[in-house]
């Protein structure tokens, strides 16, 4: 094989192996849905309003536990801790998870009770592509805080 | 003029190793340290292994453990009927030495040959499937009573013809895209290709959860996906090529911890 | 093939202890987007809509699920130990079919 030959076949190979920038989109793979139906931080806005009853949430008291950057976008593993005394008196009723990136916000809805002793609840999710994940929790006496995090969602290269 | 462009090529191919290698997180430092792909992985994914309740491989798992002293097939028998009802005093350490030469069928036979064998032979029931959820679970189970242990499979003998096979399969560029295995997993483990991670691509954790198929699959199914990778005509599973396939790579492994059932990207 | 659901309860606690629960049910969770690569045609949505976990008949927490939640849904939670008991689990899929665990705890 000649040398340019050879520096061709290698930058040809090398195109495929060059790291390429994060936040591709990924939706197909999820199985979430088509690139039509977009989700936005409005639509999410809209959902959480719903769930809350139309009470604002203050930012606060809500701890989201995301990866930086999911590995894979189907199971993206979540932990929502919101900070309260889980008595019968104080305690979080309600902890409503949204993906503001998703073609539907809406991702899980968790119902809580002072039995629990501790508001901590993970599971996991499916993510369309890079975006803002959101939980907001209501309270026993009404009030509503939210937590948010960012996750970076990629495509990978190497399905097989 | 001639050496110029000679050196400039040389000096450009350098320059992007070099690069390559300062940018990815994770490299293997030396082609002789093989790391397993969990090594790779991202800390909530090794997490997702380590727990075997998180880890949503074990779902099949049980599903081979209930296999095990199930009765199938025209004899009556089930698995424990003759390796008896402790399953891990009688698999322990043995799937390590799989795939093994066999002298009845002049050839390799991976772990779900020898299944199969058993099945169709001794118990009269029906052949399971490549990729069913009951081969799964009795490969995942099987495997999963060895973990920890080293892989240790023979590559002398019988099996020589058969690793040089492999081998041969594994060096072959092929495909559209003309690669062979050894251009992703031994030219540029831990580079990415897109936004995955390359790895040194061993088996120890196979059948293993992959967070793609969301569900246990089959190293010759892996070996299906990254033919088709390549635009190459995928191989069956259970053929010699992959059989051969997975010698080789088992042996190249030889030493490194059993992880069944692994969680992978 | 059917797949059991696995459920991680400690079998011992002391009385206010907080112990972990996990559970891990075998579903697709298939979404109703999806198509079929050979007819084209929509793959029809079929998911667990919901996750309850009762102790001694008192419901301590559910969850409803939407098409986001992963395959294979997991679920990792807190309980406060209080008396020996059963946590009954239930989760139910779309079109009402429902499948059970439990797990019992001695409280001292």
């Amino acid at each position: 094989m000649s040398k340019d030959k050879l520096k061709t076949a290698v930058l040809g190979r090398r195109q495929m192996l060059k790291s390429v920038g994060l936040g591709a989109l990924a939706l197909a793979g999820t199985g979430l849905g088509s690139r039509s139906a977009q989700a936005t931080p409005e639509k999410a806005n809209e959902y959480l309003s719903k769930m809350t009853s139309g009470v604002a949430g203050t930012q606060g008291k809500v701890t989201v536990k995301l990866p930086e950057i999911a590995e894979n976008g189907r199971t993206v593993p979540i932990t929502v801790t919101v900070d309260s005394p889980m008595t019968d008196g104080d305690y979080v009723k309600s902890v409503h998870v949204v993906a503001e990136g998703n073609p539907n916000p809406e991702v899980i809805s968790f119902n809580l009770s002072p039995a629990m002793g501790k508001a901590e609840v993970s599971t996991r999710m499916r993510l369309g592509k890079t975006q803002n994940v959101r939980a907001a929790a209501i309270m026993s006496d009404g009030s509503v805080f939210t937590g948010t995090k960012e996750v970076k969602v990629t495509i990978g290269g190497c399905g097989g | 003029m001639k050496y110029t462009k000679y050196i400039t090529s040389v000096a450009s191919l350098l320059g992007l190793a070099a690069l390559l290698v300062a940018y990815s997180p994770v490299v293997a430092h030396s082609k002789s340290k093989l790391k397993s792909g969990y090594d790779f992985a991202t800390p909530e994914t090794q997490a997702m292994q380590d727990d075997d309740f998180a880890n949503p491989a074990f779902v099949w798992v049980d599903i081979g453990e209930e296999q095990w002293s199930k009765v199938d097939g025209e004899a009556g028998k089930s698995c424990a009927s003759c390796h008896g009802d402790d399953a891990n005093a009688f698999l322990k350490g043995k799937s390590t030495t799989y795939p093994k030469y066999s002298a009845e069928d002049g050839k390799m036979r991976a772990l779900q040959h020898q299944i199969n064998y058993e099945r169709t032979n001794r118990m009269k029931a029906k052949a399971w499937k490549w990729e069913s959820d009951e081969m799964l679970g009795m490969t995942a189970f099987i495997r999963n009573q060895s973990k920890g242990m080293p892989l240790n499979v023979s590559v002398t003998g019988d099996a020589q013809p058969f690793y040089n096979k492999g081998k041969r399969s594994y060096m072959l560029r092929r495909g559209g895209l003309n690669m062979s295995c050894k251009n992703c997993h031994i030219d540029y483990p831990g580079v990415k290709i897109r936004a995955n991670v390359l790895t040194n691509g061993l088996p120890n954790g196979f059948p293993t959860y992959r967070l793609k198929w969301q569900k246990v699959g089959s190293l010759h199914r892996r070996f299906r996906g990254c033919n088709k990778n390549v635009r190459a005509e995928p191989f069956k599973s259970g053929s010699d090529v992959y059989t051969n396939l997975e010698l080789y790579l088992t042996h190249r492994a030889n030493g490194m911890s059993v992880e069944t059932p692994a969680v992978r990207n | 093939m059917a797949k059991k659901p696995r459920v991680k309860v400690p079998k011992k606690a002391s009385s206010g202890d907080i112990i972990q629960i996990k559970t891990l049910m075998s579903h697709k969770m298939e979404t109703g987007v999806r198509k079929d690569k050979k007819t084209g045609k929509l793959i029809p949505r079929k998911i667990i809509n919901k996750f309850v976990c009762k102790f001694n008949g008192k419901e301590v927490m559910s969850a409803d699920l939407h098409p986001a939640v992963a395959a294979n849904p997991y679920f990792a939670f807190f309980a406060k130990a209080t008396e020996s008991g059963t946590f009954d689990f239930e989760w139910t899929e779309d079109g009402g079919k429902t499948i059970t665990a439990s797990g019992d705890i001695t409280v001292s």
